[in-house]
Protein backbone atom coordinates (compact mmCIF):
# COMPACT_ATOMS: atom_id res chain seq x y z
CA UNK A 1 0.00 0.00 0.00
CA UNK A 2 1.56 3.81 -1.17
CA UNK A 3 1.28 5.19 2.52
CA UNK A 4 1.70 8.49 1.97
CA UNK A 5 3.32 9.24 5.70
CA UNK A 6 6.11 7.35 4.38
CA UNK A 7 7.50 9.50 2.24
CA UNK A 8 11.29 10.35 3.02
CA UNK A 9 10.40 13.72 3.99
CA UNK A 10 6.75 15.39 5.37
CA UNK A 11 5.41 17.98 2.90
CA UNK A 12 4.35 21.11 4.62
CA UNK A 13 0.50 21.55 4.86
CA UNK A 14 -1.25 24.13 2.84
CA UNK A 15 -2.98 25.92 4.73
CA UNK A 16 -6.39 27.64 3.03
CA UNK A 17 -5.83 31.38 2.20
CA UNK A 18 -8.85 32.54 4.04
CA UNK A 19 -8.93 36.03 2.88
CA UNK A 20 -8.82 35.93 -0.81
CA UNK A 21 -8.49 33.14 -2.95
CA UNK A 22 -10.48 33.99 -6.30
CA UNK A 23 -7.79 36.12 -7.64
CA UNK A 24 -3.89 35.55 -7.62
CA UNK A 25 -2.23 37.57 -5.41
CA UNK A 26 0.95 39.59 -6.70
CA UNK A 27 0.70 43.08 -8.16
CA UNK A 28 -0.08 44.77 -11.25
CA UNK A 29 2.67 43.30 -13.91
CA UNK A 30 2.34 39.79 -12.31
CA UNK A 31 -1.50 39.72 -13.40
CA UNK A 32 -0.35 41.27 -16.42
CA UNK A 33 2.32 39.16 -16.99
CA UNK A 34 0.38 36.07 -16.21
CA UNK A 35 -2.83 37.57 -18.49
CA UNK A 36 -0.03 37.71 -21.58
CA UNK A 37 1.46 34.71 -20.98
CA UNK A 38 -1.97 32.95 -20.79
CA UNK A 39 -2.91 34.76 -24.22
CA UNK A 40 0.36 33.43 -25.63
CA UNK A 41 -0.32 30.16 -24.62
CA UNK A 42 -3.60 29.84 -26.02
CA UNK A 43 -2.18 31.08 -29.46
CA UNK A 44 0.14 28.59 -29.56
CA UNK A 45 -1.57 25.57 -28.21
CA UNK A 46 -4.58 26.43 -30.62
CA UNK A 47 -2.02 26.18 -33.66
CA UNK A 48 -0.74 22.93 -32.30
CA UNK A 49 -4.42 21.93 -31.53
CA UNK A 50 -4.97 22.54 -35.47
CA UNK A 51 -1.80 20.69 -36.44
CA UNK A 52 -2.63 17.49 -34.20
CA UNK A 53 -5.22 17.13 -36.34
CA UNK A 54 -4.22 17.58 -39.87
CA UNK A 55 -7.21 15.84 -41.63
CA UNK A 56 -9.89 17.84 -40.10
CA UNK A 57 -8.18 21.11 -40.28
CA UNK A 58 -6.95 20.87 -43.95
CA UNK A 59 -10.65 19.96 -44.83
CA UNK A 60 -11.70 23.34 -42.90
CA UNK A 61 -9.48 25.16 -43.99
CA UNK A 62 -9.64 24.32 -47.49
CA UNK A 63 -13.05 25.29 -47.89
CA UNK A 64 -12.63 28.34 -46.56
CA UNK A 65 -9.81 28.90 -48.58
CA UNK A 66 -11.72 28.27 -51.63
CA UNK A 67 -14.43 30.62 -50.17
CA UNK A 68 -11.69 33.14 -50.00
CA UNK A 69 -10.03 32.73 -53.39
CA UNK A 70 -13.46 33.16 -54.84
CA UNK A 71 -14.30 36.40 -53.53
CA UNK A 72 -10.94 37.26 -53.69
CA UNK A 73 -10.34 36.25 -57.29
CA UNK A 74 -13.00 37.75 -58.37
CA UNK A 75 -11.66 40.78 -57.15
CA UNK A 76 -8.83 40.82 -58.81
CA UNK A 77 -10.50 40.26 -62.26
CA UNK A 78 -12.47 43.37 -61.81
CA UNK A 79 -9.87 45.47 -60.81
CA UNK A 80 -7.91 44.32 -63.95
CA UNK A 81 -11.07 44.95 -65.59
CA UNK A 82 -11.03 48.71 -64.50
CA UNK A 83 -7.61 48.98 -65.75
CA UNK A 84 -8.76 48.22 -69.52
CA UNK A 85 -11.50 51.33 -69.18
CA UNK A 86 -9.43 53.86 -67.02
CA UNK A 87 -6.68 54.26 -70.43
CA UNK A 88 -10.09 55.42 -72.01
CA UNK A 89 -11.64 57.65 -70.33
CA UNK A 90 -10.34 60.84 -71.64
CA UNK A 91 -11.36 59.80 -75.23
CA UNK A 92 -14.37 61.25 -77.24
CA UNK A 93 -12.83 60.72 -80.42
CA UNK A 94 -15.88 60.25 -82.83
CA UNK A 95 -15.12 58.25 -86.08
CA UNK A 96 -16.82 58.40 -89.17
CA UNK A 97 -16.97 55.43 -91.39
CA UNK A 98 -17.52 56.75 -94.97
CA UNK A 99 -19.56 54.78 -97.96
CA UNK A 100 -17.28 53.10 -99.85
CA UNK A 101 -18.09 54.86 -103.40
CA UNK A 102 -16.54 57.81 -101.86
CA UNK A 103 -13.65 58.88 -102.98
CA UNK A 104 -10.27 60.16 -101.67
CA UNK A 105 -10.44 63.34 -102.87
CA UNK A 106 -13.87 63.58 -101.94
CA UNK A 107 -13.24 62.41 -98.06
CA UNK A 108 -10.38 65.05 -97.38
CA UNK A 109 -12.23 67.83 -99.11
CA UNK A 110 -15.40 66.65 -96.33
CA UNK A 111 -12.67 66.18 -93.82
CA UNK A 112 -11.65 70.19 -94.47
CA UNK A 113 -15.09 71.00 -94.05
CA UNK A 114 -15.46 69.49 -90.76
CA UNK A 115 -12.44 71.03 -89.90
CA UNK A 116 -13.95 74.36 -90.22
CA UNK A 117 -16.35 73.22 -87.98
CA UNK A 118 -15.59 75.36 -84.31
CA UNK A 119 -16.68 72.69 -82.03
CA UNK A 120 -13.81 70.58 -83.88
CA UNK A 121 -10.05 70.51 -82.81
CA UNK A 122 -8.59 68.15 -85.04
CA UNK A 123 -9.48 65.71 -88.00
CA UNK A 124 -7.96 63.14 -89.24
CA UNK A 125 -8.40 61.23 -92.51
CA UNK A 126 -7.01 57.13 -92.66
CA UNK A 127 -6.81 56.01 -95.86
CA UNK A 128 -8.09 52.53 -96.61
CA UNK A 129 -4.18 51.58 -97.31
CA UNK A 130 -3.39 53.11 -93.79
CA UNK A 131 -6.07 51.48 -92.35
CA UNK A 132 -5.16 48.34 -94.04
CA UNK A 133 -1.85 48.44 -93.09
CA UNK A 134 -2.72 49.41 -89.69
CA UNK A 135 -5.12 46.17 -88.93
CA UNK A 136 -2.89 43.65 -90.41
CA UNK A 137 0.04 44.96 -88.37
CA UNK A 138 -2.46 45.15 -84.81
CA UNK A 139 -5.00 42.34 -85.53
CA UNK A 140 -2.73 39.60 -86.10
CA UNK A 141 -4.96 38.61 -89.10
CA UNK A 142 -2.22 39.42 -91.83
CA UNK A 143 -1.30 36.33 -93.76
CA UNK A 144 -5.67 36.07 -93.72
CA UNK A 145 -6.43 39.81 -95.29
CA UNK A 146 -3.42 39.21 -98.25
CA UNK A 147 -5.36 36.28 -99.81
CA UNK A 148 -8.51 39.31 -100.06
CA UNK A 149 -8.78 41.02 -103.26
CA UNK A 150 -10.37 43.81 -102.61
CA UNK A 151 -9.37 46.03 -99.49
CA UNK A 152 -12.57 45.88 -97.40
CA UNK A 153 -11.86 48.23 -94.77
CA UNK A 154 -13.76 51.82 -95.84
CA UNK A 155 -12.04 55.29 -95.40
CA UNK A 156 -12.45 56.91 -91.62
CA UNK A 157 -12.32 60.30 -91.07
CA UNK A 158 -11.26 60.38 -87.19
CA UNK A 159 -12.46 63.61 -85.34
CA UNK A 160 -11.36 65.11 -81.98
CA UNK A 161 -13.94 67.11 -80.51
CA UNK A 162 -12.95 70.30 -78.41
CA UNK A 163 -12.60 69.80 -74.86
CA UNK A 164 -14.77 72.82 -73.97
CA UNK A 165 -17.54 70.17 -75.59
CA UNK A 166 -17.30 67.74 -73.01
CA UNK A 167 -20.92 68.61 -72.19
CA UNK A 168 -23.42 65.41 -73.17
CA UNK A 169 -25.72 67.27 -75.09
CA UNK A 170 -23.12 69.46 -77.30
CA UNK A 171 -21.18 66.08 -78.20
CA UNK A 172 -24.10 64.45 -78.90
CA UNK A 173 -25.29 67.22 -81.01
CA UNK A 174 -22.60 66.93 -83.18
CA UNK A 175 -22.48 63.52 -83.47
CA UNK A 176 -25.87 63.23 -84.93
CA UNK A 177 -24.98 65.92 -86.98
CA UNK A 178 -21.86 63.80 -88.71
CA UNK A 179 -24.55 60.57 -88.59
CA UNK A 180 -26.63 62.49 -90.74
CA UNK A 181 -24.20 63.01 -93.73
CA UNK A 182 -24.94 61.77 -96.81
CA UNK A 183 -20.41 60.57 -96.93
CA UNK A 184 -21.09 59.07 -93.65
CA UNK A 185 -22.18 55.16 -93.65
CA UNK A 186 -21.73 54.52 -89.85
CA UNK A 187 -20.76 57.53 -87.28
CA UNK A 188 -19.35 56.14 -83.73
CA UNK A 189 -18.42 57.74 -80.76
CA UNK A 190 -15.81 55.95 -79.16
CA UNK A 191 -17.35 57.59 -75.40
CA UNK A 192 -19.99 55.77 -76.14
CA UNK A 193 -18.00 51.84 -75.97
CA UNK A 194 -16.27 53.64 -73.23
CA UNK A 195 -19.53 54.22 -71.46
CA UNK A 196 -20.88 50.66 -72.00
CA UNK A 197 -17.39 49.32 -70.94
CA UNK A 198 -17.52 51.02 -67.64
CA UNK A 199 -20.89 50.04 -66.93
CA UNK A 200 -20.09 46.31 -67.77
CA UNK A 201 -17.26 47.06 -65.58
CA UNK A 202 -19.16 48.44 -62.60
CA UNK A 203 -22.22 45.98 -62.48
CA UNK A 204 -19.18 43.64 -62.49
CA UNK A 205 -17.98 45.04 -59.47
CA UNK A 206 -21.06 45.16 -57.83
CA UNK A 207 -21.36 41.20 -58.57
CA UNK A 208 -18.48 40.50 -57.30
CA UNK A 209 -19.06 42.93 -54.06
CA UNK A 210 -22.16 40.74 -53.55
CA UNK A 211 -20.59 37.67 -54.25
CA UNK A 212 -17.91 38.38 -51.56
CA UNK A 213 -20.18 39.42 -49.24
CA UNK A 214 -22.38 36.01 -49.68
CA UNK A 215 -18.75 34.16 -49.65
CA UNK A 216 -17.87 35.87 -46.11
CA UNK A 217 -21.00 34.58 -44.47
CA UNK A 218 -20.52 31.35 -45.24
CA UNK A 219 -16.91 31.94 -44.02
CA UNK A 220 -18.80 33.30 -40.80
CA UNK A 221 -20.57 30.16 -40.51
CA UNK A 222 -17.85 27.89 -41.31
CA UNK A 223 -15.80 29.07 -38.86
CA UNK A 224 -18.76 29.14 -36.21
CA UNK A 225 -19.83 25.49 -37.26
CA UNK A 226 -16.20 24.66 -36.81
CA UNK A 227 -15.97 26.02 -33.23
CA UNK A 228 -19.18 24.40 -32.69
CA UNK A 229 -17.83 20.90 -33.21
CA UNK A 230 -14.97 21.74 -31.18
CA UNK A 231 -16.92 22.92 -28.29
CA UNK A 232 -18.79 20.04 -28.71
CA UNK A 233 -15.90 17.40 -28.42
CA UNK A 234 -14.04 19.41 -25.94
CA UNK A 235 -17.34 19.31 -23.75
CA UNK A 236 -15.80 17.66 -20.37
CA UNK A 237 -13.02 20.33 -20.58
CA UNK A 238 -15.11 22.90 -20.83
CA UNK A 239 -16.71 21.67 -17.57
CA UNK A 240 -14.30 20.83 -15.57
CA UNK A 241 -13.25 24.53 -16.17
CA UNK A 242 -16.05 25.65 -15.38
CA UNK A 243 -16.23 24.01 -12.24
CA UNK A 244 -12.88 24.98 -10.59
CA UNK A 245 -13.53 28.29 -11.73
CA UNK A 246 -13.34 29.69 -15.04
CA UNK A 247 -14.66 32.21 -16.44
CA UNK A 248 -16.42 32.11 -19.58
CA UNK A 249 -14.04 34.44 -21.49
CA UNK A 250 -11.31 32.15 -20.01
CA UNK A 251 -12.82 29.38 -21.85
CA UNK A 252 -13.75 31.16 -24.71
CA UNK A 253 -9.84 32.49 -25.44
CA UNK A 254 -8.11 29.81 -26.99
CA UNK A 255 -10.98 28.40 -29.28
CA UNK A 256 -11.05 32.12 -30.21
CA UNK A 257 -7.60 31.75 -31.02
CA UNK A 258 -8.45 28.46 -33.01
CA UNK A 259 -10.89 30.64 -34.96
CA UNK A 260 -8.34 33.12 -35.95
CA UNK A 261 -5.82 30.92 -36.82
CA UNK A 262 -8.36 29.10 -39.12
CA UNK A 263 -9.15 32.52 -40.44
CA UNK A 264 -5.38 33.55 -40.79
CA UNK A 265 -4.56 29.93 -42.54
CA UNK A 266 -7.36 30.13 -44.84
CA UNK A 267 -6.80 33.70 -46.29
CA UNK A 268 -2.97 32.38 -46.52
CA UNK A 269 -3.80 29.81 -48.73
CA UNK A 270 -6.63 31.38 -50.85
CA UNK A 271 -3.69 33.71 -51.43
CA UNK A 272 -1.95 31.23 -52.77
CA UNK A 273 -4.57 29.67 -54.80
CA UNK A 274 -5.34 33.10 -56.61
CA UNK A 275 -2.02 34.25 -56.94
CA UNK A 276 -1.38 30.53 -58.59
CA UNK A 277 -4.27 31.15 -60.90
CA UNK A 278 -2.99 34.41 -62.24
CA UNK A 279 0.23 33.43 -63.22
CA UNK A 280 -1.38 30.54 -64.95
CA UNK A 281 -3.77 33.25 -66.64
CA UNK A 282 -1.16 35.96 -67.27
CA UNK A 283 0.81 33.94 -70.25
CA UNK A 284 -2.59 33.93 -72.29
CA UNK A 285 -3.77 37.47 -71.11
CA UNK A 286 -0.71 39.03 -72.11
CA UNK A 287 -0.48 37.58 -74.88
CA UNK A 288 -3.93 38.29 -76.04
CA UNK A 289 -3.47 41.83 -74.88
CA UNK A 290 -0.21 41.71 -77.10
CA UNK A 291 -2.18 41.31 -80.34
CA UNK A 292 -4.37 44.45 -79.28
CA UNK A 293 -1.47 46.44 -78.88
CA UNK A 294 -2.73 46.83 -75.69
CA UNK A 295 -0.09 47.50 -72.72
CA UNK A 296 -1.90 45.59 -70.14
CA UNK A 297 -0.33 45.22 -66.96
CA UNK A 298 -1.43 42.11 -65.10
CA UNK A 299 -2.38 43.40 -61.54
CA UNK A 300 -1.75 41.04 -58.51
CA UNK A 301 -2.72 41.40 -55.12
CA UNK A 302 -0.58 44.50 -53.52
CA UNK A 303 0.91 44.62 -50.13
CA UNK A 304 -1.84 46.07 -48.89
CA UNK A 305 -4.59 44.43 -50.54
CA UNK A 306 -2.85 41.11 -49.05
CA UNK A 307 -2.92 42.77 -45.63
CA UNK A 308 -6.37 43.61 -45.86
CA UNK A 309 -7.19 39.69 -47.55
CA UNK A 310 -5.71 37.96 -44.39
CA UNK A 311 -7.53 40.62 -41.61
CA UNK A 312 -11.12 40.24 -43.44
CA UNK A 313 -10.77 36.63 -43.30
CA UNK A 314 -9.29 36.07 -39.97
CA UNK A 315 -11.98 38.73 -38.76
CA UNK A 316 -14.50 36.88 -40.24
CA UNK A 317 -13.72 33.84 -38.78
CA UNK A 318 -13.15 35.35 -35.24
CA UNK A 319 -16.23 37.31 -34.89
CA UNK A 320 -17.89 33.54 -36.40
CA UNK A 321 -17.06 31.76 -33.68
CA UNK A 322 -17.06 34.56 -31.55
CA UNK A 323 -20.91 34.13 -31.87
CA UNK A 324 -21.06 30.63 -31.57
CA UNK A 325 -18.98 30.81 -28.40
CA UNK A 326 -21.02 33.65 -26.89
CA UNK A 327 -23.78 31.25 -27.17
CA UNK A 328 -22.75 27.96 -26.47
CA UNK A 329 -20.43 28.23 -23.17
CA UNK A 330 -23.25 30.07 -21.62
CA UNK A 331 -25.30 26.81 -22.26
CA UNK A 332 -22.98 24.33 -20.91
CA UNK A 333 -23.54 24.02 -17.81
CA UNK A 334 -21.75 21.48 -15.16
CA UNK A 335 -23.64 18.68 -13.93
CA UNK B 1 -18.22 28.85 6.88
CA UNK B 2 -21.29 27.36 5.21
CA UNK B 3 -24.46 28.14 6.27
CA UNK B 4 -28.33 26.64 5.12
CA UNK B 5 -31.09 28.56 6.21
CA UNK B 6 -34.69 26.98 5.29
CA UNK B 7 -33.66 26.16 1.89
CA UNK B 8 -35.84 24.77 -0.11
CA UNK B 9 -35.16 23.41 -3.76
CA UNK B 10 -38.27 22.80 -5.87
CA UNK B 11 -37.76 21.10 -9.84
CA UNK B 12 -41.56 21.03 -11.91
CA UNK B 13 -40.80 17.54 -12.78
CA UNK B 14 -40.21 16.17 -9.62
CA UNK B 15 -41.60 18.82 -6.86
CA UNK B 16 -39.65 19.54 -3.65
CA UNK B 17 -36.54 18.52 -3.60
CA UNK B 18 -35.27 19.47 -0.68
CA UNK B 19 -37.60 20.73 2.25
CA UNK B 20 -36.78 23.82 4.73
CA UNK B 21 -32.93 22.30 4.87
CA UNK B 22 -30.87 24.41 7.75
CA UNK B 23 -27.33 23.60 9.10
CA UNK B 24 -24.35 25.48 9.81
CA UNK B 25 -20.78 24.16 9.25
CA UNK B 26 -17.73 26.00 11.31
CA UNK B 27 -14.66 26.71 10.07
CA UNK B 28 -12.56 23.51 10.33
CA UNK B 29 -15.28 21.46 10.67
CA UNK B 30 -15.81 17.82 8.87
CA UNK B 31 -18.89 16.97 7.98
CA UNK B 32 -21.18 13.68 6.21
CA UNK B 33 -23.61 14.02 4.34
CA UNK B 34 -25.84 11.43 3.88
CA UNK B 35 -28.68 9.46 2.79
CA UNK B 36 -30.47 7.32 0.66
CA UNK B 37 -30.14 7.79 -3.26
CA UNK B 38 -32.57 10.57 -4.48
CA UNK B 39 -32.60 12.23 -0.70
CA UNK B 40 -31.51 15.34 -2.26
CA UNK B 41 -27.00 15.19 -1.47
CA UNK B 42 -26.38 15.87 -5.10
CA UNK B 43 -29.11 18.93 -4.64
CA UNK B 44 -26.96 20.45 -1.91
CA UNK B 45 -23.38 20.14 -3.62
CA UNK B 46 -25.01 21.46 -6.68
CA UNK B 47 -26.71 24.55 -4.57
CA UNK B 48 -23.28 25.24 -3.32
CA UNK B 49 -21.48 25.12 -6.53
CA UNK B 50 -24.31 27.37 -7.75
CA UNK B 51 -24.80 24.89 -10.46
CA UNK B 52 -28.78 25.42 -9.85
CA UNK B 53 -30.25 28.08 -6.74
CA UNK B 54 -32.18 27.55 -3.78
CA UNK B 55 -36.12 28.32 -4.49
CA UNK B 56 -36.37 29.31 -1.16
CA UNK B 57 -34.19 30.40 1.75
CA UNK B 58 -30.52 31.33 1.92
CA UNK B 59 -27.42 29.37 1.61
CA UNK B 60 -24.33 31.64 2.94
CA UNK B 61 -20.69 31.01 2.32
CA UNK B 62 -18.05 32.46 3.68
CA UNK B 63 -19.91 35.50 5.10
CA UNK B 64 -21.82 35.91 1.57
CA UNK B 65 -24.99 34.98 0.26
CA UNK B 66 -25.04 32.95 -2.68
CA UNK B 67 -28.47 34.09 -3.74
CA UNK B 68 -27.22 37.58 -4.57
CA UNK B 69 -24.19 36.01 -6.47
CA UNK B 70 -24.86 37.43 -10.07
CA UNK B 71 -24.11 34.67 -12.94
CA UNK B 72 -21.33 36.89 -13.84
CA UNK B 73 -19.84 36.30 -10.49
CA UNK B 74 -19.95 32.19 -9.93
CA UNK B 75 -16.57 31.49 -11.00
CA UNK B 76 -15.06 33.73 -8.44
CA UNK B 77 -17.32 31.93 -5.81
CA UNK B 78 -15.95 28.44 -6.89
CA UNK B 79 -12.82 29.41 -6.59
CA UNK B 80 -13.15 29.70 -2.89
CA UNK B 81 -14.09 25.61 -2.81
CA UNK B 82 -12.22 22.76 -3.92
CA UNK B 83 -14.71 19.74 -5.47
CA UNK B 84 -13.90 16.83 -5.62
CA UNK B 85 -15.83 13.97 -7.87
CA UNK B 86 -16.37 10.14 -7.72
CA UNK B 87 -15.23 9.83 -11.20
CA UNK B 88 -12.74 12.22 -10.63
CA UNK B 89 -13.24 14.72 -13.78
CA UNK B 90 -9.64 14.88 -14.80
CA UNK B 91 -8.62 15.58 -18.13
CA UNK B 92 -7.19 12.94 -20.03
CA UNK B 93 -5.05 15.16 -22.17
CA UNK B 94 -3.39 16.61 -19.69
CA UNK B 95 -0.61 15.63 -17.78
CA UNK B 96 -1.04 15.08 -13.84
CA UNK B 97 0.83 18.57 -13.19
CA UNK B 98 -1.19 20.34 -16.24
CA UNK B 99 -4.84 18.87 -14.55
CA UNK B 100 -3.06 20.01 -10.92
CA UNK B 101 -2.08 23.49 -12.07
CA UNK B 102 -5.79 24.40 -14.03
CA UNK B 103 -7.71 25.95 -11.18
CA UNK B 104 -4.37 28.38 -10.43
CA UNK B 105 -4.00 29.14 -14.44
CA UNK B 106 -7.81 30.24 -14.33
CA UNK B 107 -7.01 32.54 -11.33
CA UNK B 108 -4.06 33.83 -13.23
CA UNK B 109 -1.29 32.67 -11.37
CA UNK B 110 2.44 33.24 -12.57
CA UNK B 111 4.10 30.61 -14.65
CA UNK B 112 6.99 30.28 -11.21
CA UNK B 113 4.20 30.49 -8.73
CA UNK B 114 2.06 28.38 -10.38
CA UNK B 115 4.93 24.99 -10.42
CA UNK B 116 5.61 26.29 -6.58
CA UNK B 117 2.19 25.52 -5.58
CA UNK B 118 1.41 22.77 -7.99
CA UNK B 119 4.85 20.54 -6.64
CA UNK B 120 3.48 21.61 -3.05
CA UNK B 121 -0.20 19.98 -3.98
CA UNK B 122 1.39 16.81 -5.87
CA UNK B 123 3.76 16.11 -2.68
CA UNK B 124 1.06 16.65 -0.21
CA UNK B 125 -0.87 13.80 -2.09
CA UNK B 126 2.52 11.87 -2.11
CA UNK B 127 2.23 12.14 -6.06
CA UNK B 128 5.47 14.38 -6.82
CA UNK B 129 7.03 11.67 -8.96
CA UNK B 130 4.14 11.28 -11.16
CA UNK B 131 3.88 14.69 -12.34
CA UNK B 132 4.71 14.16 -16.09
CA UNK B 133 1.94 10.77 -16.28
CA UNK B 134 -1.44 11.19 -17.94
CA UNK B 135 -4.52 10.34 -15.33
CA UNK B 136 -5.24 7.37 -16.95
CA UNK B 137 -2.18 6.08 -16.27
CA UNK B 138 -2.50 5.88 -12.23
CA UNK B 139 -4.76 4.17 -10.41
CA UNK B 140 -7.99 4.83 -9.67
CA UNK B 141 -6.70 5.63 -6.10
CA UNK B 142 -3.98 7.88 -7.67
CA UNK B 143 -6.21 9.73 -9.74
CA UNK B 144 -8.63 10.59 -6.66
CA UNK B 145 -5.52 11.96 -5.22
CA UNK B 146 -4.61 13.78 -8.56
CA UNK B 147 -8.43 15.30 -8.15
CA UNK B 148 -7.93 16.13 -4.21
CA UNK B 149 -4.34 18.16 -5.22
CA UNK B 150 -6.07 19.90 -7.77
CA UNK B 151 -9.01 21.19 -5.48
CA UNK B 152 -6.72 22.00 -2.54
CA UNK B 153 -4.02 23.88 -4.73
CA UNK B 154 -5.45 27.10 -4.87
CA UNK B 155 -5.97 26.63 -0.49
CA UNK B 156 -9.97 26.96 -0.93
CA UNK B 157 -11.25 27.65 2.71
CA UNK B 158 -13.79 24.93 1.73
CA UNK B 159 -13.66 21.71 0.25
CA UNK B 160 -16.76 19.86 -1.07
CA UNK B 161 -16.69 16.20 -2.07
CA UNK B 162 -18.91 13.86 -4.38
CA UNK B 163 -18.44 10.24 -2.98
CA UNK B 164 -15.15 10.39 -3.04
CA UNK B 165 -14.39 7.08 -2.03
CA UNK B 166 -17.21 5.49 -4.04
CA UNK B 167 -14.60 4.00 -6.74
CA UNK B 168 -12.32 2.79 -4.06
CA UNK B 169 -11.33 -0.14 -1.84
CA UNK B 170 -11.82 0.09 1.96
CA UNK B 171 -8.09 0.68 2.07
CA UNK B 172 -6.99 3.25 -0.06
CA UNK B 173 -10.55 5.16 0.98
CA UNK B 174 -8.77 5.23 4.50
CA UNK B 175 -6.06 7.11 2.88
CA UNK B 176 -8.12 9.56 1.27
CA UNK B 177 -9.79 10.32 4.78
CA UNK B 178 -6.33 10.41 6.57
CA UNK B 179 -5.55 13.64 3.84
CA UNK B 180 -8.94 14.90 4.87
CA UNK B 181 -8.15 14.84 8.15
CA UNK B 182 -5.04 16.51 7.62
CA UNK B 183 -6.99 19.61 5.68
CA UNK B 184 -8.98 20.18 8.65
CA UNK B 185 -6.73 20.29 11.24
CA UNK B 186 -5.07 23.73 8.88
CA UNK B 187 -8.57 25.27 9.15
CA UNK B 188 -10.52 23.56 6.08
CA UNK B 189 -14.05 23.11 6.23
CA UNK B 190 -14.93 19.80 4.39
CA UNK B 191 -18.28 18.32 3.19
CA UNK B 192 -18.27 14.89 2.34
CA UNK B 193 -21.42 13.08 0.59
CA UNK B 194 -21.64 9.43 1.07
CA UNK B 195 -23.31 6.66 1.75
CA UNK B 196 -20.50 4.60 2.97
CA UNK B 197 -21.69 3.87 6.44
CA UNK B 198 -19.07 1.92 7.43
CA UNK B 199 -16.37 4.23 6.65
CA UNK B 200 -18.73 7.44 8.50
CA UNK B 201 -19.19 5.17 11.32
CA UNK B 202 -15.24 4.21 11.69
CA UNK B 203 -14.60 8.08 11.56
CA UNK B 204 -16.54 9.84 14.11
CA UNK B 205 -17.20 12.73 12.29
CA UNK B 206 -20.72 15.57 12.15
CA UNK B 207 -23.50 13.09 10.14
CA UNK B 208 -26.10 15.20 8.20
CA UNK B 209 -28.99 12.98 7.11
CA UNK B 210 -31.31 13.93 4.67
CA UNK B 211 -34.17 11.64 3.91
CA UNK B 212 -36.66 12.47 1.10
CA UNK B 213 -35.11 15.99 1.20
CA UNK B 214 -35.14 16.85 4.73
CA UNK B 215 -32.48 16.88 7.13
CA UNK B 216 -33.64 14.56 9.61
CA UNK B 217 -30.32 14.42 11.70
CA UNK B 218 -27.25 16.94 12.09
Amino acid sequence: MKQIDKYPHKPKPIKPDMQQNTKAGGGFTDHLKAYRDQHAQSLFSSLGRLFSTPFTSTMTIGVLALAIALASGFYLVVINLQQLTTGLEASNQISLFLRDEISEAHANKYADNIRKNPNVRNVKVITKKQAMAEFKGFSGFGDAIDVLEKNPLPIVIEVLPKDSLVGKGALTKLFEDFKKSTEVDFAQMDMAWVERLQSIVSTARLGALLLAVLLGLAVFFIAGNTIRLEIHNRRQEIIIAKLVGATNSFIQRPFLYTGFWIGFLSGVSAWFIVTFIMLILRQSVENLSGLYAGAFHFLFFSYGETVILLAISSTLAVFGSWLVLYIQVKQLRPE
Amino acid sequence: MLKFENVYKRYTETGDVLKNVSFHLRQGEIAFLTGHSGAGKSTVLKLIALMERATRGDIVLDGQKLSAIKERHVPYIRRKMGFIYQDYKLLPDRTVFDNVALPLVIAGYGHQEVSRRVRAALDKVGLLSKEKKFPLALSGGEQQRVGIARAVVNKPPMIIADEPTGNLDPELSAEIMALFEQFQKVGVTILIASHDISLIQKMNHRVLRLDHGQLVAS
